[in-house]
């Protein structure tokens, strides 16, 4: 099925859930509001003509610029029966991005979702195990928001490199220290030649 | 009795060998550097042909092993991450002394690419475990880290064995996370 069709499928069945539509981008996607993406996805994947059954990727991304800011959550997904793929975004207040978790629909989901929290801080209600995925435990706050700033430290490690240490990694540079710019001691050189 | 044909085999008869302690047992440690394998990322394939039989680091006496108890030299061969860095020091304590401490690249050198922007990656392996020698490169080629190993080995046939710990120990002095004490 072609994006336009899929589209007017879920417009069909959803109304109001579905709130935009745009079939221009390379990828065409529909924009879904946070209240209708739990039961729009399981429809995605148990209609017979959508059998979307593949999420195959989802992601978060920020725009602090946008009017109002947002961040927005991206289903990419892909259906193995009919081969045609659709594109799902939910637009999200960027002060506390709350949605549904697709876990129960897509299993796959569940790191995909812990990785958009713990980079971003996109909260998935009802996620089985919300915790950071990739950062450690103890790190505070959400490093692919645009207005991240890095700490000086972690657990007393630099994050942000210091002018003293910026000389010191260069140092070897000023000496012309490196393997390549002697002989190693074991080549044997002939001299008699 | 199979007649044995080497060199030097039975062309001499009972001698005795002068030297000193350090030289001997200095010797016999930077001829079988036990590295444990701590490949992080694409220097772990440099370093593993390294091992293999073009580059050959057998002939220096190298054994990778699995495990920080059998090991005397870590290399960190790649990207250490904040997260990873609190691992590698407790891998670093858990190897029996003396041990050494080769960083391999870029990014464990400097954090290399991610010097500037990146959040998660530690910045130079030396702010959490003393390094001996540092071979730059992104990644280094087998040659580098060989000469590495080769540097390590002439930094080792320096030590001071029966002596009290000083200046010359000075990569055996101990490792702190302290940022002041690392600078």
């Amino acid at each position: 099925m072609e994006s336009a069709g899929i589209h007017d499928r879920l417009k069909a069945r959803f109304g109001e859930g579905v709130t935009a539509f745009e079939a221009g981008a390379l990828q065409p996607f529909a924009v879904v509001t946070s209240d209708a993406i739990g039961e729009l996805a399981a429809f995605c994947k148990a209609d017979p003509d959508l059998a979307l059954d593949n999420l195959m990727c989802l992601s978060a991304v920020d725009y602090p610029k946008a009017e109002p800011p947002r961040i927005e959550v991206v289903y990419h997904l892909w259906s193995y029966r009919h081969l045609h793929g659709f594109v799902l975004k939910v637009f999200l207040p960027r002060e506390d991005p709350r949605v549904p978790t697709v876990e129960g629909v897509w299993g796959v989901a569940n790191w995909h979702e812990r990785e958009a929290y713990d980079l971003l801080g996109v909260v998935f209600e009802g996620h089985s195990d919300l915790r950071r995925i990739l950062l450690p435990d103890d790190w505070t706050g959400h490093p692919l928001r645009k207005d991240w700033v890095d700490p000086e430290f972690y657990n007393g490690m630099h994050v942000k490199p210091t002018a003293q240490m910026a000389e010191r990694a260069m140092a070897g540079e000023q000496l012309g220290v490196g393997p390549f710019d002697v002989t190693p001691p074991n080549r044997h050189v002939p001299t008699d030649q | 009795m199979t007649e044995i044909t080497g060199l030097v085999q039975n062309k001499f008869s009972d001698h005795l060998v002068f030297t000193t302690v350090d030289n001997v047992v200095n010797w016999a440690r930077k001829s079988s550097l036990w590295p444990m394998t701590f490949g992080l990322a694409c220097c772990a394939i440099e370093m593993m042909a390294a091992g293999g039989t073009r580059y050959d680091w057998n002939r220096f006496g190298m054994i990778p092993r699995g495990t920080p108890r059998q090991s005397d030299l870590m290399i960190v061969a790649g990207t250490v991450t904040l997260k990873m860095a609190t691992r590698l020091k407790r891998l670093y304590e858990q190897m029996p002394e003396p041990k050494y401490v080769i960083s391999m690249g870029s990014c464990a050198n400097n954090g290399g690419p991610y010097w500037r922007y990146g959040y998660h990656v530690l910045k130079g392996v030396d702010e959490v475990v003393p390094v001996d020698v540092y071979v730059p490169g992104c990644p280094p080629r087998p040659e580098a880290l060989l000469y590495g190993v080769m540097k390590l080995q002439e930094k080792i046939q320096e030590d001071r064995v029966l002596r009290r710990k000083g200046e010359t120990l000075g990569s055996l002095a101990g490792a702190s996370m302290a940022p002041e004490a690392a600078r």
